[in-house]
């Protein structure tokens, strides 16, 4: 029976190999995930690695320990006198004072703009490159020599790579300073890691950069190795006794564990959102697997008549088909795994594209990668081919000697509608609870979220055969108008066998709906974006940063205060803070005037309460006053990351939009701002101008902020034109990552035309011999295709567009609108049309090609 | 050209080779048949003798390795694939042994089929004569599987003269019904040639069948060996058994 099995597996190979793209293609993205991560953790771990290789213990400023949305506060220096202490402690052979700054370097490209890093690090390093210290230094020098002297720069070497510069080069860099030249002595790196995707890093020496970053007589961190065989664990007790409070010392493989912890979040986040792209890939792999398996039974159920006849149990019946299915299952995960490779560095230049680099290093390829890929393949392949592997015991051995017998129906099949209904009724309930019920944890929630679509997917997939044939009698209308008999033939071919075309049909529904709720949810949140903006903006002009939402240096805010003809409203501070125990953002502005920019929706107070608002008077946002009990006139403490805090008294309340409030949590005033916390940075710069915001003005402003290439000057309506191109962005990437099931769901229907052309062999010879031209012939396939797909597309919109207003609900504490994108939607209709005719060629091909006497004689 | 009394197909000095070399075989040697207008051609011969392959060639379905066919005048063995199923829309209708019926249709849309392909409408006259004729007046909205054998070769009767062709090839008819049913069968297709005036083209290798036939010819080993006209059943078996017997 094994030999069998894989016989008729040789026998039908353009079916077989079909059947496992669906798979293959799955499997790829699992392990092409798995690559993709792994192999930037493992940049990432290098990076962390090289860092700490030669340092035993690291002494660095101590930030109170706040965290909003995974972000800490920055940690503040510490006085550079602590290195003469430190060198001069027990066990401590040698030590090292740098200045490291992630966010304020903006190196200038090409183009006179700053290389936008997309919230990755700008890394702006001053290290001390004495020969005797190289054990600190993390990075390799590929060419040229180390800076020394203001003047002086080395550069990382993808930034190098990407914007061509060469040693000897001059380049433009701006700190918190504005942009000074600087000339590229040297290019390096982490390791053997070539590139840190978007992340950028500019080397000085220890005096230049402390004069950049204003750290004039401090360090950030001081690196320290011990005497021979000492421990760390020693060395941190021969200086904790030399450091004042808000100074810390950890070991380097303390500090490497902390920052591999925190980009480990990250990673995981990437490779689960990646890993539910796999899985949905893999639904509806699942579903074409199903359907290719249980229609070839169906087609050989003479043969399996007269295997029963010859004296085969049902068991091995089940074994073969089973076998069958593993074999393809196990092919094709082995294929996918290696294609997995590939599609890792595809994955990688999608987000490059999309302005989102990762660093990479060498491909990894773990085995846990080769385990879950096969496993999981495997599995899915099996699993599906249960029930037509069931099917097959069914066929009764007098089968054999029937003409034209069919598969007897399964006994289950009479009760497939109401399965579905259960399922449908189990799958809403699941979605309705992991989105409106309260106090769920994340996990529990999403995991009931995959879990209710999922099963809304099966159920609908299963009634959907009852809907073939009045969606068909609908979709096919344009078949008949256009395709003529062949067209109407085309609509009957579609129904003759729903349960074929609904699964065939469903595979497609999976992605349609993907992509219309991604569509559908992406407006509403385009347009709560856009209102939301309209509602708090009333600035002629927002000065933000390139990619708007990481803040800007405060100097190029003060350098638009120098515009002629033009008024700065306020700045907006922003930096993460505690607010009466809480972590959140926390902002500064300037009460006297914001009103001029900035509209606010008053619960307690009003735009008067501003002016009368001091030094320690704060002004808070509805929910968070709510969600932590706060009330006008209370005294609540602000603790940023340094040591100061501030006792503030809350003067106002406001309600903000919820979807994207401008303002933090709780605002002060700039001047209390500054004062806690270390080199403040603006999130927003408000400028009017008298009259209308012309080009004059802009272009004033431009020169005014010319020194700092990170600020980007823009009107209202010009900010939120880029918010939108960056939903947009996103869009494009889910789309290419969705994609993947549509193309696996095209497999399906070519499978099923081809084998359903086969079927019809002597029918179609029949209508070859009473006149059927090849071109209506093809004609005829192109729309059963066409027709097929739009069932898919049919059942797909509205189930999309329902997922995304059981979303919006869900949403609703953040003010997502409801909006249905009419062209994306339509566009995507005409796209599962391009799938069907795509789908269409080599089927229609081959039933074109079938000479109509051959088709005659065929048994 | 065919006129009333004429000629519908003419086929002259056919062969038919299938394969190449020391494997070849011959499948026609040398035919030559003239098939007259309004009359019934009933074409036998044991199995292996070439009369399915002389139908398909006569048919338009498969193409000689030498020799002409002409059908209502037109030279068919030159024609390429669209031209030649042009012609087999407008002048050829076929019965098969197996029906083949399309069963998501209904009989009527089955008798309509070729029709509609061709994009014409039935004359609503003809089409009622010929559904009388066939005796299907109330089945028509039924489908293939809800009728039986006898009725489905009827379908399949009005499908091939639904467009009025100038010739139907009928191969093996009743090949696939009970000797009762085939009765009806046969006497429906002797209808149609007196009452239609069509002109028909049977293969069999049923004696009984060929009894409804103007003339007769026997195919052995690829070559037209005999020929009768008007005979009885006995007179065409006891024929086929001498043709047997060499």
């Amino acid at each position: 029976m094994t030999r069998f099995a894989l016989k008729s597996l040789l026998g039908r190979k353009f079916r077989t190999v079909l059947t496992a793209l669906a798979i293959v293609l799955g499997v790829a993205m699992i392990s092409g995930t798995y690559v993709l991560t792994d192999t930037i953790d493992r940049a990432f771990s290098s990076i962390f690695a090289d860092s700490y290789a030669g340092t035993d213990v690291v002494v660095s400023g101590k930030a109170a320990d706040i965290s909003v949305d995974f972000e800490s506060p920055p940690v503040p220096p510490i006085d550079a006198s602590l290195l003469e202490d430190i060198r001069g402690a027990d066990s401590v052979e040698i030590a090292m004072g740098g200045i490291y700054d992630e966010s304020n370097t903006k190196i200038i490209g090409d183009n006179g703009k700053a290389l936008s890093t997309n919230g990755a690090p700008s890394f702006g390093f001053g290290l001390d490159t004495a020969p005797e210290l190289s054990r600190f230094n993390p990075l390799n020098l590929l060419e040229g020599r180390w800076p020394s002297g203001d003047g002086e720069v080395v550069v990382d070497a993808g930034t190098a790579d990407r914007e061509d510069f060469v040693v000897g080069e001059s380049i433009e860099i701006s700190t918190l300073r504005p942009k000074q030249d600087f000339e590229v002595v040297g290019i390096a790196q982490y390791g053997d890691v070539k590139s840190l995707g978007t992340a950028t890093f500019a080397i000085f020496d220890v005096s230049t950069a402390q004069a950049l970053f204003d750290r004039a007589g401090k360090f950030d961190a001081i690196s320290i190795a011990g005497t021979e065989g000492t421990t760390p664990e020693q060395l941190i007790g021969a200086i904790q006794p030399l450091l004042p409070k808000d100074a810390q010392v950890k070991t380097g493989a303390e500090e490497a564990q902390n920052d591999q912890d925190d980009i480990a979040t990250f990673t995981t986040f990437i490779r689960y959102f990646l890993l539910a792209f796999a899985g949905i890939a893999l639904l509806v792999g699942s579903f074409v697997i199903f359907n290719t398996l249980s229609i070839t039974v169906a087609q050989r159920t003479r043969e399996f008549a007269t295997l029963r006849t010859l004296g085969a149990s049902r068991r091995q019946v089940l074994r073969s088909v089973l076998l069958e299915a593993f074999v393809i299952g196990f092919l094709a995960s082995l294929i996918g795994l290696v294609l997995g490779l590939a599609l890792a560095k595809g994955l990688e230049a999608l987000f490059r594209a999309l302005g989102l680099g990762l660093p990479v290093s060498e491909t990894v390829f773990a085995t846990r990668t080769v385990v879950v890929s096969l496993l999981v393949g495997t599995l899915i392949t099996v699993i599906a081919g249960l029930f037509p592997a069931i099917r097959a015991t069914r066929v009764p051995p007098i089968a054999a000697v029937r003409e034209g017998a069919e598969l007897p129906k399964g006994r289950s099949a009479r009760f497939t509608p109401y399965i579905a209904l259960v399922l449908i009724a189990v799958a809403l309930l699941l979605l309705g609870y992991s989105m409106f019920a309260d106090d769920v944890g994340t996990a529990q929630r999403l995991l009931s979220i995959a879990g209710g679509v999922l099963l809304l997917f099966v159920g609908v997939a299963m009634i959907s055969s009852k809907l073939v044939r009045p969606l068909a009698a609908v979709v096919g209308l344009p078949a008949r108008a256009i395709g003529g008999a062949p067209g109407a033939l085309a609509r009957r071919n579609a129904i003759r066998n729903p349960g074929r075309t609904a699964a065939t049909a469903a595979a497609l529904m999976i992605g349609v709906a993907l992509v219309a709720f991604v569509a559908t949810l992406a407006n509403g949140m385009k347009a709560s974006n856009r209102e939301a903006i309209e509602d708090q903006i009333a600035a002629d002009f927002i000065i933000t940063s390139q990619d708007g939402y990481t803040p800007f240096v405060a100097g190029a805010g003060d350098a638009a205060a120098g515009a002629e003809g033009t008024d700065v409203v306020t700045h907006v501070r922003s930096e993460i803070a505690e607010i009466a125990g809480h972590g959140g953002y926390l902002t500064g502005i300037d009460p006297n005037r914001i009103t001029e920019g900035y509209s606010f929706d008053w619960v307690e107070g009003s735009d008067a309460t501003l002016a009368s608002m001091g030094r320690d008077g704060m002004i808070v946002g509805e929910n968070f006053a709510e969600d932590h009990d706060l009330a006008v006139g209370q005294r609540v403490t602000i603790q940023t990351g340094t040591s100061t805090s501030l006792e503030a008294e809350i003067a106002g309340i406001y309600k903000p939009p919820p979807f994207y409030p401008l303002l933090g949590a709780a605002s002060i005033t700039i001047g209390a701002f500054d004062e806690l916390v270390e080199r403040p940075r603006n999130q927003y710069t408000f400028v009017n101008v008298p009259g209308d915001p012309g080009e004059a003005a802009r272009d004033e402003l431009e020169r005014a902020t010319a020194g700092y290439p990170d600020a980007k000057v823009q009107t209202r309506q010009e900010w939120i034109d880029k918010e939108d191109a960056e939903f947009d962005q996103f869009l494009v990437m889910l789309y290419v990552l969705l994609a993947l099931s549509v193309i696996i769901s095209l497999f399906g229907m070519v499978n099923t035309l081809v084998l359903s052309v086969f079927e019809r062999t002597r029918e179609l010879g029949m209508l070859r011999a009473v006149g059927m031209t090849r071109r209506q012939a093809r004609r005829m396939i192109r729309h059963e295709s066409v027709i097929t797909a739009l069932i898919g597309a049919a059942l797909g919109l509205p189930l999309g567009i329902f997922l995304a207003v059981l979303v919006t609900r869900a949403l609703g504490e953040f003010d997502v609108r409801f909006s249905v994108p009419t062209t994306q939607l339509v566009v995507l209709v005409v796209l599962s049309v391009i799938v069907g005719l795509l789908a269409a060629i080599t089927p229609a091909r081959r039933a074109a090609k079938l000479n109509p006497l051959e088709a005659l004689h065929y048994e | 050209m065919s006129t009333e009394n004429g000629t519908v197909v003419v086929a002259r000095d056919v062969t038919r080779r299938y394969g190449e070399g020391e494997t070849a075989v011959d499948a026609l040697r040398g035919v030559s048949v003239e098939v007259p207008r309004g009359r019934l051609t009933a074409v036998m011969g044991p199995s292996g003798s070439g009369k399915s392959t002389l139908m398909h060639i006569m048919a338009g379905l498969d193409t000689p390795t030498s020799g002409s066919v002409t059908i209502a005048g037109t030279e068919i063995t030159t024609l390429k694939d669209s031209d030649l199923t042009k012609l087999r829309r407008r002048h050829i209708g076929f019965v098969f042994q197996f029906f083949n019926l399309l069963p998501m249709l209904t009989a009527e849309e089955n008798i309509t089929l070729p029709l509609a392909i061709a994009g014409e409408k039935p004359e609503a006259g003809y089409f009622d004569e010929l559904i009388s004729s066939v005796g299907l007046g109330d089945r028509l909205s039924h489908r293939p599987s809800e009728l039986s054998g006898g009725q489905q070769q009827r379908v399949a009767i009005a499908r091939a003269l639904v467009s009025r062709p100038d010739v139907v090839f009928a191969d093996e008819p009743t090949g696939n019904l009970d000797s009762s049913t085939g009765a009806e069968i046969l006497e429906l297709l002797r209808h149609s040639v007196e009452e239609l005036g069509q002109t028909i083209v049977m293969v069999t290798h049923e004696s009984r069948a060929a009894a409804i036939a103007d003339r007769v010819l026997y195919l052995a080993d690829g070559l037209i060996v005999k020929e009768l006209q008007g005979a009885t059943q006995s007179e065409i078996s006891e024929t086929m058994d001498e043709i047997a017997r060499v």
